[in-house]
């Protein structure tokens, strides 16, 4: 798989281990009622599952698998416009995640702006290569 | 397709549709009202699609296509793989069970909590599983 590729499944599973672990805590913690504060990992732990797993196991995946352009010097298209869709999405994530370590609403809009750009850069890298075999 | 991602599909398939028969049962108490407790599932319902059918179908599918390990494992450890098969999906039963039971009777610390922390911990250790089994396999060539 590409480099690339290689960077937005590796970040995926990381933020998988991460998520499931505050996951595995506030389930204990809603069984055993030993530290309420858990809660407070909620945020952490969905944004971390659809941004951080979800999501850029699917752009990593998607990024390697789709068709490629066959007589191209960038068979898999602007691969600079994948590589700031995914800084633009993970810092997008850790601001958003910083809000609840720094309760200021604007984190959390600033974080999901991010994210949208993020997305939207990918899906325009990404829009043409869903594409008929052959077609330039 | 190795028979541990047909697995892992059909289960998700048949997680997708519990999820699903949930939502539309969550959909129907907003309209009718006829079972308030019912809002209790709603954390039931979300694993159930998010756990069980997307990460499950996500497992099974990177199981069968990620790069090989190496020449003499292809996939890393089968063992360590049906591990995770089995963590996963008795966690997610136990937890689809206790979990609104816990909730239900919330007085006290009961059989349910014991339940709810046991399937918090088998989650958690297939998904370690999954993510150790497959670190090694997010490779160039």
């Amino acid at each position: 798989m590409p480099p690339l590729s290689a960077r937005f499944i590796r970040y995926s599973l990381i933020y998988l281990a991460i998520g499931m672990t505050f996951g595995a805590l506030m389930q204990t913690n809603a069984a055993l009622v030993y530290y309420p504060r858990l809660w407070k990992l909620l945020p952490i732990h969905i944004e971390m599952m659809m941004m951080g797993w979800f999501i850029q196991l699917a752009m990593g995946v998607a990024f390697w698998i789709l068709p490629r352009w066959s007589s191209s010097p960038t068979p898999r298209g602007n691969e600079r416009l994948v590589l700031l869709a995914f800084w633009l999405i993970n810092l997008g994530i850790w601001l958003t995640v910083l809000e609840v370590l720094i309760p200021f609403s604007w984190l959390i809009l600033a974080g999901r702006l991010l994210e949208v750009a993020g997305v939207t850069a990918f899906v325009a890298a990404t829009w043409k290569r869903v594409k008929p075999f052959g077609k330039q | 397709m190795p028979p541990l991602t047909r697995w892992f599909i059909k289960f998700s398939f048949v997680y997708l549709i519990l999820g699903l028969l949930s939502g539309l049962f969550l959909a129907a108490q907003g309209v009718w009202n006829f079972y308030p407790p019912a809002a209790l599932l709603f954390p039931t319902y979300f694993h159930l699609i998010a756990e069980g059918w997307i990460t499950m179908l996500i497992v099974g599918v990177v199981f069968w296509m990620f790069p090989k390990y190496s020449m003499e494992k292809p996939r890393r450890s089968e063992e360590l793989a049906r591990a995770s098969f089995y963590l996963l999906n008795a966690g997610l039963l136990l937890r689809i069970i206790s979990e609104p039971a816990n909730e239900y009777y919330a007085a006290s610390v009961s059989f349910w909590a014991v339940l709810l922390t046991l399937a918090a911990l088998l989650q958690w250790l297939g998904g370690m599983a999954f993510v150790i089994n497959t670190w090694e396999r997010v490779k160039e060539k």
